[in-house]
């Protein structure tokens, strides 16, 4: 009895859980202050972004597809 | 002692429950011909500025904050719009939503705002009024009510909402 019990509760739990990731939110316009900053940026180094896309132009002949300009705050 | 455990699962289960009760219900977006959300924040001052109390004026709602590229664009040619047309029963309302009061202090000392400056460091201002990017902008008639939403800050947009704002002054009078 008490054994089943445990079992449905940790069950429960579980399901809850799986829940939990289901509600999960990205963040509002207006909550982007952190991921705007600079340092936030793929290619907040300049240098080390374009030495990047050099190695893969040159060695794996691709190029672009980095992402698109600006913050994270889908404004610019 | 197998009670215990039950207890603390049965605690995790409640806790996860919680969680998942806590789902934010979205909320529809201001648009074009709807009332104006209620708006009642503390200034610069923090005196509690009303947007009900300008009841009568066009209102220029621009929700920013510090971080944002295009706010600091818009910056000085809100100025711009308060000089023009204050006079004739125009205003600016800045809601800035930063969440460290300091940011938008040291924003507001780069670029001084000749306007009304409101802050929410909860946001829950913009969770009314279901801000979509920013800066968001509403341009707010004398009755109340919103007659036009800007996502976003372009100078090709200058020009169009200087007309509104025209119009709305000349429908007012």
């Amino acid at each position: 009895m008490r054994r089943s019990s445990m079992r449905h509760l940790l069950l429960l739990a579980a399901l809850s859980a799986l829940g939990g990731c289901a509600t999960f939110e990205p963040p509002k316009p207006w909550e982007k202050g952190q991921l705007a900053k600079p340092e936030m940026q793929f290619d907040y180094d300049r240098l080390d972004a374009r030495a990047q896309v050099h190695v893969y132009t040159s060695k794996e002949g691709a190029s672009g597809g980095y992402g698109v300009g600006g913050g994270g705050c889908g404004c610019n | 002692m197998h009670n215990a455990i039950v207890m603390k699962t049965s605690r995790i289960v409640v806790a996860a429950a919680l969680c998942a009760a806590a789902l934010v219900t979205p909320a529809l977006a201001v648009e074009a011909g709807q009332a104006a959300p209620a708006l009642s924040l503390p200034s610069l001052k923090g005196e509690v500025v009303a947007l009900d109390k300008l009841r009568g004026k066009v209102v220029y709602v621009d929700f920013w904050a510090s971080w944002c590229g295009p706010c600091r664009r818009s910056f000085p040619w809100m100025n711009e719009m308060q000089q023009k047309y204050g006079a004739r029963g125009f205003s600016v309302l800045a809601v800035n939503v930063d969440k460290k009061r300091a940011d938008a202090d040291k924003f507001l000392a780069q670029i001084p705002a000749n306007f009304t400056v409101v802050f929410d460091e909860t946001g829950a201002t913009p969770t009314a009024w279901a801000v979509k990017g920013m800066p968001s902008s509403y341009l707010v008639d004398a009755r109340g009510n919103v007659t036009f939403v800007e996502r976003g800050f372009l100078d090709e947009s200058k020009g169009p909402l200087e007309e509104r704002i025209k119009a709305l002054l000349a429908a007012k009078n």
